[in-house]
């Protein structure tokens, strides 16, 4: 499902002294399937900006279109719109309030007046999706770990059956093996259901290892739009606004300054590791 | 004796049912031994439910023992009547910074604690001057908490505990909410603290980047210590850590996955630096190498 937003505005305390941009002109249009990795400082807009991929911020100027309607159109079906883009805030876990996991998660799909059949439907594939068999159903969910947690609550957007994805910062405040299991499950559903992602980080390295494209917001605007690789080759001007590039790529940038030939696309370890050892066994290019 | 420690600690979350029967009892800590030495940079890793959020309200009473001890600065927190006095010694900032400012402005933020132990006016502005400055927030002392960046309102989160003069602060997981220069922002201010003011330091985080330069890790599991050492100690376990669900440095992994390869590095890379002086020594071998071969 494709999402076009065009001259975005959107403006806090219009009028007031207190005037202040939170979205700026922003225009972009995402492809139906991409995995689009959202950047920016706190403050820069990222939030605002999901909130009204799904319609719950209106822009103050500008059009959004969803599979090439323009939501804001007298009559668009909202409700709709909302079960299509399924959005993950921060610290979702803080949502879960039903006595047990499954019933947590059947509450959306209840909500669209589904039948019985297909909210049940919904939540087992859902929480099969997020790696949360049988055993779980029945406990409560602030029991869980603080993974697992988040997991339930990833569910209970996945039951909508969304066909875009938003998550903001779905790791933060977890271990890295949780973070590596949520990231890895929200990589599957992209590569196996097709489902559009994107995804709000402050970890450089996490984007760069799963964003086929990079959105990078600062003060509002629109900054950079491209892949990981090309976005963090401005790592100068990322530092500048409040971000970074991956680790990996200032190794690349060290060696290279040392004068070794080595490809300054690179922003993953696995792909330092090829590249470093590919130098070491040959002697062309060193 | 350092300033914390603690013997045999243990520490159950106890749920009851309606009638006060105990239902159900979680284990958080079992049998933690621990010193911690005055003025030390101390980074505790380790996964969700380990125990670390509870071992660090420990350290100023907000949760006592089950079994056990707790000692900071040999005051026991069991003891009532020392509760303020261990409060005053060590200072806690969390995650949230949100959840932490209630001044309208900075200044008066950082004022809020020494003024509720009755510290005289001219005293609290004083250390109002001096915390600011600690945490290099003295611009903005005038300014409301709401516009600053959440880097920034950690800072003052940290300022607002330094003017309750601590001789340590336990920070959990002070950046975990923050962007990559809020990050680099409250690490910087904490080592600071830690190299120029002596304030021992105790660390929880998820980021191993940010405990590269402690002076001692930690690592918990079930609630025990099951690591403990140097950095770089600690992050050449490759494997073990894994297993705890932890990881390492993105430099550390690259120069373990080039070592397992069969390129000559050492153990326990920490530092950008290091990995680059390491590869290029293997580079001038390989060249050298090569020379030879092609005489």
């Amino acid at each position: 499902m494709g999402i076009k937003a065009v001259n975005l505005n959107y403006i806090y305390g219009q009028g007031t002294a207190f005037e202040q941009y939170a979205l700026k002109d922003v225009n972009f249009e995402i492809q139906d399937g991409e995995f689009i990795g959202l950047i920016g400082h706190t403050g820069s807009g990222k939030s605002t900006l999901i909130q009204h991929l799904n319609g719950l911020l209106k822009a103050t100027s500008g059009e959004i279109y969803v599979n090439g309607e323009n939501i804001y159109s007298p009559g668009y079906n909202m409700k709709a719109l909302r079960s299509k883009v399924g959005l993950v805030f921060q610290y979702p876990e803080h949502q879960l309030f039903e006595v047990d996991v499954f019933s947590d998660v059947c509450f959306g799909p209840k909500n669209q007046g589904l039948p019985k059949e297909e909210i049940e439907r919904r939540a087992r594939e859902a929480l099969s999706l997020v790696g949360l068999d049988e055993s779980y159903y029945s406990q409560s969910p602030f029991e869980l770990s603080g993974g697992q947690k988040r997991r339930v609550a990833i569910a209970g957007v996945l039951a909508m059956e969304p066909q875009v994805l938003i998550l903001d910062e779905p790791t933060a405040g977890l271990d890295p093996r949780g973070r590596d299991e949520i990231l890895d499950q929200i990589d599957r559903l992209h590569r196996e259901r097709g489902m559009t992602i994107i995804l709000v980080s402050h970890s450089m390295e996490d984007v760069a290892k799963y964003a086929d494209r990079l959105l990078v917001m600062n003060h509002g605007e629109k900054l950079f739009d491209g892949p990981p690789k090309e976005v963090f080759k401005h790592y100068k001007e990322l530092e500048q606004v409040g971000l970074a590039a991956p680790q990996i790529t200032y190794i690349v940038q060290d060696l290279r300054s040392r004068g070794i030939d080595i490809d300054d696309n690179i922003t993953t370890i696995a792909e330092a590791k090829e590249a470093i050892l590919a130098l070491l066994s040959g002697k062309e290019k060193t | 004796m350092g300033i914390i420690k603690a013997a045999n600690l243990i520490f159950d979350y106890i749920k009851r049912d309606e009638e006060d029967n105990v239902e159900e009892v979680n284990r958080a800590i079992d049998h933690l031994s621990l010193d911690i030495k005055k003025g030390d940079f101390v980074a505790i890793l380790g996964h969700n439910g380990s125990g670390k959020s509870t071992f660090a309200k420990q350290l100023n009473g907000l949760l006592l023992p089950t079994e056990g001890t707790v000692w900071i600065s040999d005051m026991n927190t069991q003891d009532d009547s020392l509760i303020w006095e261990i409060r005053k010694k060590t200072g806690m900032v969390f995650q949230n910074p949100d959840n932490q400012i209630i001044g309208n402005i900075v200044e008066e933020d950082v004022g809020f604690g020494p003024e509720n132990i009755g510290v005289p006016t001219d005293e609290i502005w004083k250390r109002v001057d001096e915390s600011l400055k600690a945490v290099g927030m003295t611009a903005y002392r005038k300014q409301s908490p709401n516009k600053l960046s959440g880097g920034q309102k950690q800072r003052v989160a940290i300022a607002g505990v330094m003017a309750m003069r601590p001789q340590c602060i336990v920070l959990d997981e002070p950046t975990a909410m923050l962007d990559p220069n809020g990050r680099r922002e409250v690490i910087r201010t904490v080592r600071e603290l830690n190299q120029k003011e002596g304030v021992t330091v105790v660390l929880i985080t998820h980021y191993m980047e940010e405990v590269i330069h402690a002076d001692r890790v930690i690592v918990m599991d079930e609630g025990k210590v099951v690591m403990d050492g140097t950095p770089r100690e600690i992050f050449s376990r490759v494997e073990e850590l894994k297993q705890y669900r932890l990881d390492v440095p993105q430099v550390t992994e690259l120069a373990y996955e080039l070592k397992q390869a069969g390129v000559p590095l050492p153990d326990g890379v920490l530092t950008r630096e290091e990995l680059i002086d390491a590869l290029m020594n293997v580079f001038e071998k390989k060249r050298l190498e090569w020379r030879q071969d092609g005489n």
